[in-house]
């Protein structure tokens, strides 16, 4: 067949626009984040020394760190996620194995969704009301549940899409074996999606450690280390929010080191979690 | 079938069976010879793999799908709901068309039947999946790599794999839908070749696409059209006598 030489060029021409647009934007979206991380580790670099880990934050115009947020953050991040992961995944299994097509599935899947994309400040004020404000006073438990709230969502979607891939071959198979379908899913489906689900988990732990909206109302902050999770503990997004307001210069800069460590501890999950998938995809 | 049969191992007596409201198999009675390979042939969409479904209750999995008739195994009416599933999977071993191996070690693969039946102890475990690996003639080929994933095996060799997984509970009776259709011309050989040592033990039903797979292995065909059993009888006698102008259309190449 003979093609007319003026379509040709007219193709070339319209493939060079295009892959410029989507380079461009590719460009743009990766620039801002490499921004963001130059900026972070300039400014979070300059006041970070081991005093981050061994200190508590300091009052204005002495030397601190930021060794209780750390310890709060950690504290609530575990405590929520110990409550979000059977939660997140029975209901995610749920929603896989036995509500597919069912109104009660529907119903759950929908709320999850909205959840998911509810502003998680919404969550902070509704554990406010539910907990702190009935037991009279802020709480490393309120904190907990409102991070438990964000994450529950993200779990129970990854591991219902998880459990989607496992073809239903392997179902049958398993069944036809006289397996009972309980038994079925804990041991096949869930080994089957297990990379995946440990993603979600892995995916709903970096959402959740840099959560500061939920706090606010919850957990609120502390100027002191606390062993208690009855009374309000210190988190680092709080303590990053608070010191990045404040006029004094050495608070300011002890919430860039905080800004740093969340991001390089988010972003290494977030590799990490990217990797599991990947790994176990491909052998 | 005829006359001179076997002990029927199936009995099949007007059954139909509903997809939603759709009949997929209309009023079929057929009867299946313990220790023979019956072959079900037919185009796609005739019924023969939903037919097989029926034997292990697999239907049960899905809302919405039905049987009705009677399917008589050992006296009882198996499509009657008071029969336990998974009491009459224990006698039937599923192999499906594409392989499906699980998640975990070739041994695990095997001993995941076995300890849903059983409480074995660890040396009695190891001598069951060995008799089934070498029932399904895989033992010499993964011997040496009992603990390395299922998933990491070729083709036909989880299709084995499958098949021993299937026969480690000692099952009676076999149900294979279309074992070889995934598979190279060598490992199709391997399964045919396996399938005709099975028949000393098993009851064996082959779904198969491959007329000359029905041809090599089977004792009995059977060919189902549109949802309806057209003709069975000694494959022979189907491949080279067919009653039915349908069957012969089919046989020969002329349909389907």
């Amino acid at each position: 067949m003979k093609t007319d030489p003026t379509v040709i060029l007219r193709r070339k021409i319209t493939n060079r626009v295009m892959v410029a647009l989507f380079s461009l934007a590719v460009l743009i979206s990766i620039g801002a984040l490499a921004a963001i991380l130059w900026k972070l580790s300039v400014a979070g670099l300059k006041a970070f020394s081991i005093d981050i880990f061994t200190k508590g934050t300091p009052a204005p115009g002495t030397a601190g760190g930021l060794l209780n947020a750390i310890v709060g953050s950690i504290v609530l991040v575990v405590t929520g996620l110990a409550g979000a992961i059977p939660l997140g995944v029975l209901a995610g299994t749920y929603l896989a194995e036995y509500g597919r097509d069912s109104w009660m599935g529907n119903v759950v899947r929908f709320c999850t969704d909205i959840l998911l994309s509810a502003p998680s400040i919404i969550i902070g004020l509704f554990i406010y009301g539910i907990i702190v404000l009935p037991s009279g006073h802020f709480s490393a438990w309120a904190g907990a549940a409102a991070l438990c709230l964000v994450a529950v969502p993200v779990i129970v979607r990854t591991t219902e899409d998880m459990l989607c891939l496992v073809p239903d071959s392997l179902r049958e198979a398993a069944v036809a074996l006289g397996c009972p379908y309980w038994k079925m899913i804990v041991k096949i489906g869930w080994r089957a999606a297990r990379p995946g689900i440990v993603t979600g988990i892995l995916l709903a732990l970096a959402r959740i450690s840099g959560e500061t909206a939920p706090l606010l109302f919850t957990s609120l902050n502390n100027q002191f280390s606390t062993s208690t999770m009855n009374g309000p503990i210190a988190s680092l997004p709080i303590v990053i929010f608070q010191f990045a307001m404040s006029p004094y210069k050495d608070w300011q800069n002890l919430a860039w080191s905080g800004a740093f460590l969340i991001t390089v501890t988010v972003l290494a999950i977030n590799i990490f979690s990217r990797r599991v998938l990947f790994t176990k995809r491909h052998n | 079938m005829n006359s001179n049969t076997p002990q029927p191992r199936i009995s099949v007596q007007g059954l139909n069976f509903y997809y939603q409201n759709t009949l997929a198999i209309k009023n079929v009675s057929i009867d299946f010879a313990d220790k023979c390979v019956t072959a079900l042939i037919g185009p796609s969409g005739c019924g023969k793999s939903t037919l097989l479904r029926v034997f292990n209750r697999m239907y049960d999995l899905y809302p919405g799908q039905r049987a009705e008739g009677k399917v008589t195994v050992d006296g009882e009416n198996i499509i009657d709901p008071s029969v336990a599933a998974s009491k009459l999977r224990a006698k039937m071993g599923m192999v499906f068309q594409r392989p499906t191996p699980f998640p975990m070690s070739i041994f695990e693969n095997i001993a995941f039947p076995i300890k849903l039946y059983q409480k074995l102890s660890r040396s009695e475990m190891i001598d069951r999946v060995e008799t089934a690996l070498r029932k399904a003639a895989l033992w010499n080929e993964v011997k040496d790599k009992l603990n390395s994933s299922g998933l990491g095996l070729s083709g036909g060799q989880q299709q084995r794999l499958c098949i021993a997984r299937a026969i480690a509970t000692h099952p009676e009776i076999l149900l294979l839908d279309e074992p070889a259709s995934a598979l190279d011309p060598i490992s199709t050989a391997q399964i045919d070749q396996l399938i005709d040592e099975l028949r000393n033990e098993f009851c064996v039903l082959l779904v198969t696409h491959n007329l000359a797979q029905a041809a090599r292995v089977s004792d009995f065909t059977a060919f189902l059209y549109l949802g309806e059993l057209i003709e069975s009888g000694p494959t022979k006698q189907i491949f080279t006598s067919p009653r039915e102008k349908q069957t012969e259309d089919y046989v020969t190449g002329r349909m389907g």
